[in-house]
This record gives structure tokens, C-alpha cells and sequence, in this order.
């Protein structure tokens, strides 16, 4: 089995603060990670191979630095990996996001199943899976938790808003990711030692002809036309520093029924 | 692509450097100047500009063959439209929401406020999505629309679309919603706007404000140029207008002329095993922990305040990516917007991502250890100590106030 998994590089967004005098984002020492939810699609085709055997790839597109969680994906296991990266691709949306990755993917050729992490932690969108899956004609489930194939057939368990459904799909398709069974495995010394010496190969608009007209600023329907921080609004606070905690807590329930917010 | 600067006419003021969301703007002989390979080309810096030096890059080679393009706006089309997503055969909350909200906009823009409705069979439900807001129902009945399903829901509403040409479309950033709306825009070739939460029309363009960064900064998106334009919006970020059974509206009866069967088939859909405590987004009240919490036994505090005050628990992303708690109790950008009367927050730092989905609370109590921790700055009470030294006292002394 051939199973394309497709990762983004974000900044550690938990790890964003505001600076409370300018209001503004903190970014000194923000790290830039694998996304979270794609590492449990890439954990996800990880057990696949371990239990059934797949040769996994992994695909990203981003700037050069990106790599980084290539190198991080064949530590893990991946086996093949390639970077989708060219100044052509600035600026696009996800629609545009979505034909870059196509690319890759028909570039690449043969697959059985493209797994996505649900979402990215920065743009939180949950768009390019789904328009990658439309635009490769194949079914899609969204969210998996739980993926097993039998045979030509793969039963996929979702978490709806009330519900926990079980959804079966027939290969080829597209599965985004919202958890793996197991954590994400650590990075082996083998697969440590096969991240150093490797070159990771980088595929440019040109390498996988791309129509530039889809992909980049000029593929994107979408235009962000004003970034703005949102108003902190002023709030009057009371914040309690007692030695004693009883008394804290006293104060606090003592503020609590002032205000009617709890009733005796 | 990025953003140029005027270097002659820059005063070397150093704004811009603090407001670049990706860090691609730098000092270098006293001016400010750009890492092209950095720049996402978002103009968050052009009006942070004092002396108005910064430029949007030039889209070089704009789309020369447009007209060529699938899903071009023609300027013809009208309508606003809504998604109806159902449960049982009933439309769940958020598009009561989005119905008020959009009828706004239609009242605004001269257009008509329309309803998708796809299912088994309508009932009522038309009447009640008019008395929402809607002046115009396409109902489509189907066995395949019984249960929601990504490919003959497409399949109907893309048709819909090119019948009727609606101008933009909008649709509940919930678990189906986020399933259909990407498969609807790719499809169409046209722009989907992801969980805004404020929304404004000009003309027939929407104006798509939503969070960016985890909450940090706000985006207003356009997508002026395709159509339908899209957007998803997040439950609980609009509220439903109280029904008025005397407005009225034309019900159109819509029959798929190119009918697909679904490749997905859904083998069971169980009732998520109820854990005993309320649903985050319907609670009044909101006992959430975080890393703070120690452990996933230590929950049960929360459980247990959860109880004596009748709300629900709640946790921050951390502690679900730990399995403390299970994901429909997450909070924040990338779990659940919630606006209870009273959010209790024990042992969670406040990273942005939380903020974004439980800042709106009326009243929001923080207990952490760190006084410095960003939660405290969103916080009208808070005490700062141990969460787990803390939680058994408040317990113990909110019992006492029942029982006395």
C-alpha cells in the first residue's frame, strides 16, 4: 500500500504571547513545529505500515526551512519525503494550497490513501484536505480517529459534534486526521542517522508543471484586505495573592455571592 | 511575493517590525527592510506605517485569460444563502444563527436571505427556517440526504448553485459544515473564508473578518472576484432571532436532475458516551483545567465543582493532546467557542488559542500558580496559588453555602 501523508510547518501558536504594554504578538522563541494534527496522520500511516507493511511519503510545501519536519518525518519512519517549494507559491490560499499539493501528489503518482492532519494550529481552516480530495475525485472522511483497512476497504470512526460515527470508504482516498491510536513515536537512531545524510528533494511550479494561473496570489480567490489586532477590552479585575489559600478562597466566594453569581 | 518599501522616504521608526506576523521585516542601515522569502504579502504592516512607505507587492502576471476561469463572478449573481444542517431531521442551532445574521445582510445589500435545506423529508422545518430569517427554502428530499454524506450532499448543492446563482453561501464551521464547505468551494473553484466571526457586506461583497494566529490578530478577507463566495462561522458567534411565525417566504422544491450514489457509506452512528457532565457550548457554567490539573484523576475535582454549581467541564488543548479529557470538552481556536455566564479556569496558562474561545464569557475566574500567566489579564476574579490545593477548598466551601 502507497500512503501519501501531507504536513505543514506552524509556529507553536500555544506558545504565543502578547506583549501586554504594545499589544503585540511575541514571537522570540517560538518554535516552529511539525503541525500536531499531521503528526497524527503521519503516526497514523506509521501503524498502517507497521501492521499490514506501506511505503509511506511525506509532502509539505513551504519555504526552505520547512525541512526541518521532513527530516523530523523520516526519523520517525517515512520513507520518502519531498518539498514543494517555489516563490511561485507565496501567497496562496488554501483553493491555491490545494492545487500545489495535487501536484505533488500526482507527481509522486501511485497511492492508495492520502492522509491530512484535521486542521493546521495556525490557520485552523480545515479547507485543503477536503479541496484536495475534490480535486482528485476520490471519497473523503474528515476528523478520523480510528483508521482500519480491510482490504480494498478502509472503516474510518469520526467524531461528529454528538455522535461517534464509523464510516466506511473504498481505496483510493483522502483521510484528514483529528487523532492517532497511539502518540506519535519518537524519532529512532536509525531513522535519526537516515534524516542527517539525506538530501531532501525540492519540486518547484515548474518541476511538476503547474499552471501558475492556479496556484500562488493569482490562484487565490481569497484576498486578506486589513490585519488588524482585535481590542483587548478593559476589564477590572480583582486577583487574590493570599498566603493562606482558605482565605483566598473565602474572598473569592465572598466576591461570587456580591455579585449574585452563585446563590446560597 | 512580498511587500516593498520606500527606503528613501522611511524614518526608521521600527513599527512595522513589531506588527509583521511572520517576523520577515528587519532593520539594516537604520530603514526598515523586508526578507522576501519571509513575507506572506498580508499588508499588516502598510498601515502600521507612520510615513506610508510600505507597498502591497505587485501581483506580477495577474491572471491575464480571467474570463476563462471557472467560478469568475458574473456580477448576475444574488442571494445569500445558508447551509441546514440537521440532526434527526431538525436544523441544529448554529443555522438559526446564521439565519439571523445573514438576513441582516441580505436587508443590507438588497438580496434575499435563502435556506439549503437537504433531507429525508421537510415537515415543518421549511416554516421554521422562514420564521428564522429566510425569505426563500430550496428544499431537496431525498433517502440519500436521511444522514449527512459528503458526495451527494455536494453533488445537490453544487446543482443548486449553478441554478440558482447565489452570490455568497454560508455555512456552520461544525464537524459536517467544515466536511462540506471545502468540497463545495474546490468544486466551484471559488474562495472559502474559515470561521469568521464577524461578518459585513458592501454592495454584494462580504466582508469576512475572522481570527488569525490563534486569535491573535483579525483578518477581514474579501473574495470579490468568484462566486458564490463562502464562509464558515463558528456556533455560538451570532445569535438566533426569536422566531416569527408570521413572516413569510416562497418554498422552492428542488429535484436533482444528476443523482450520485455515495462512495462513503455510514456503518454506525452512535451517541457520544455520555460522561455524565453537560456539553461545554450549552453550559452556563464551565469548570475548565489545564496542564496545571497535574493529572487526568485530578479531573474529577472539576467534575465534582462542575456538579455543585450544575455546569460542565471543560479543558485546555494540552490536556486533551494528554487524553485527560476527551476533545468535545476542548476549548479555544482549535476546539470549541464557548460564552457561559461563568468560566472557571484552574491551572491553564491562557495561551492565545485558549483566549480566542472563552474571552467572551461574562465573568471569568482564574486560579494559577504563576501570577504573570496571560490568563489573568482576561480574568474579572483570580487567585493566585496551587489550582489542586485550591479547587478541594472551593468545593468543600460552595457545598458548605448549599447546605447551610
Amino acid at each position: 500500500m502507497n500512503i501519501i501523508v501531507c504536513v505543514k510547518q506552524v509556529p507553536d501558536t500555544a506558545e504565543i504571547r502578547i506583549d501586554p504594554v504594545t499589544n503585540t504578538l511575541i514571537r522570540d522563541g517560538v518554535q516552529s513545529i511539525m503541525n500536531p494534527y499531521d503528526k497524527y496522520a503521519l503516526e497514523a500511516a506509521l501503524e498502517l505500515k507497521d501492521s499490514m507493511g506501506a511505503k509511506v511519503t511525506v509532502l509539505t510545501m513551504g519555504p526552505p526551512q520547512a525541512k526541518e519536519i521532513l527530516k523530523e518525518a523520516i526519523s520517525m519512519g517515512a520513507d520518502e519525503v519531498a518539498l514543494i517549494s517555489d516563490r511561485a507559491f507565496a501567497g496562496s490560499d488554501t483553493l491555491a494550497t490545494s492545487h500545489a499539493m495535487v501536484a505533488a501528489v500526482k507527481y509522486v503518482g501511485d497511492f492508495d490513501l492520502i492522509l491530512c492532519g484535521k486542521q493546521a494550529i495556525d490557520g485552523d481552516t480545515a479547507q485543503v484536505g477536503p479541496e484536495m480530495a475534490e480535486h482528485l475525485n476520490l471519497p473523503q472522511v474528515t476528523g478520523a480517529t480510528k483508521i482500519v483497512v480491510e482490504g480494498e476497504k478502509v472503516f474510518v470512526n469520526r467524531d461528529n459534534e454528538t455522535t461517534v460515527q464509523t464510516i466506511a470508504i473504498p481505496l483510493p482516498a483522502l483521510i484528514t486526521v483529528a487523532r492517532s491510536e497511539k502518540e506519535p513515536r519518537f524519532a529512532s537512531i536509525k531513522g535519526k542517522m537516515k534524516a542527517r545524510k539525506m538530501e531532501i528533494p525540492i519540486w518547484s511550479a515548474a518541476d511538476m508543471n503547474l499552471d501558475v494561473n492556479i496556484i500562488g496570489l493569482n490562484g487565490s480567490p481569497t484576498k486578506v484586505v486589513t490585519v488588524f489586532t482585535p481590542p483587548v477590552p478593559e476589564i477590572k479585575s480583582e486577583i487574590f495573592h493570599e498566603e493562606d489559600p482558605q482565605v483566598a478562597v473565602d474572598k473569592l466566594v465572598e466576591k461570587l455571592l456580591e455579585a449574585k453569581l452563585i446563590a446560597r | 511575493m512580498s511587500v516593498t518599501i520606500d527606503k528613501e522616504n522611511c524614518i526608521g521608526c521600527e513599527t512595522c517590525l513589531s506588527i509583521c506576523p511572520v517576523g520577515a521585516l528587519y532593520m539594516s542601515d537604520g530603514k526598515a527592510d523586508v526578507k522576501v522569502e519571509d513575507c506572506i504579502n498580508c499588508g499588516a504592516c502598510i498601515s502600521e506605517c507612520p510615513v506610508n512607505v510600505i507597498n502591497l507587492g505587485d501581483p506580477a502576471g495577474t491572471a491575464n485569460d480571467k474570463a476563462d476561469i471557472l467560478g469568475m463572478a458574473t456580477g448576475r449573481e444574488k442571494d445569500l444563502w445558508v447551509f441546514v444542517e440537521t440532526e434527526h431531521g431538525e436544523p441544529v442551532h448554529v443555522v438559526y444563527e446564521l439565519l439571523a445574521e445573514t438576513a441582516i445582510l441580505a436587508k443590507k445589500s438588497g438580496q434575499r436571505c435563502g435556506a439549503v435545506l437537504l433531507t429525508k423529508t421537510a415537515g415543518d422545518v421549511p416554516q421554521k427556517l422562514i420564521a428564522a430569517g429566510a425569505d426563500v427554502v430550496y428544499v431537496v428530499t431525498g433517502d440519500e440526504y436521511a444522514d449527512y454524506n459528503t458526495e451527494c450532499y455536494t453533488n445537490a448543492f453544487c446543482e443548486l448553485i449553478k441554478e440558482y446563482q447565489p452570490s455568497a453561501i454560508l455555512v456552520g464551521a461544525t464537524a459536517d459544515g467544515r466536511d462540506l464547505g471545502p468540497r463545495i468551494a474546490a468544486r466551484m473553484n471559488t474562495g472559502l473564508c474559515a470561521d469568521c466571526t464577524a461578518l459585513d457586506i458592501e454592495g454584494k461583497i462580504v466582508h469576512w473578518t475572522r481570527p488569525a494566529l490563534g486569535g491573535n490578530i483579525l483578518a477581514t478577507i474579501l473574495c470579490e472576484e468568484r462566486c458564490p463566495q463562502m464562509g464558515t462561522v463558528r456556533p455560538k458567534v451570532f445569535k438566533a432571532a426569536v422566531p416569527d411565525a408570521a413572516r413569510t417566504g416562497e418554498v422552492i422544491n428542488y429535484e436533482v436532475k444528476n443523482k450520485i450514489a455515495s462512495r462513503t457509506q455510514l456503518v454506525s452512528n452512535e451517541p457520544v458516551v455520555d460522561t455524565g457532565t453537560m456539553k461545554i457550548d450549552e453550559a452556563e457554567m464551565i469548570c475548565s483545567g489545564g496542564r496545571g490539573m497535574g493529572c487526568q484523576d485530578n479531573f474529577k475535582l472539576l467534575e465534582e465543582l462542575a456538579k455543585v454549581l450544575g455546569g460542565a467541564v471543560g479543558g485546555s488543548r494540552a490536556v486533551v493532546d494528554e487524553g485527560w479529557i476527551d476533545h468535545p470538552h476542548q476549548v479555544g481556536q482549535s476546539g470549541k467557542t464557548v460564552t457561559p455566564k461563568i468560566y472557571f479556569a484552574f491551572g491553564i496558562s491562557g495561551s492565545v488559542q485558549h483566549l480566542a474561545g472563552m474571552n467572551k464569557s461574562d465573568i471569568i475566574i482564574a486560579i494559577n500558580r504563576d501570577e504573570n500567566a496571560p490568563i489573568f489579564r482576561v480574568a474579572h476574579y483570580g487567585i493566585v496559588g496551587d489550582a489542586l490545593v485550591i479547587l478541594p477548598k472551593l468545593i468543600e466551601k460552595i457545598k458548605a453555602l448549599k447546605e447551610s
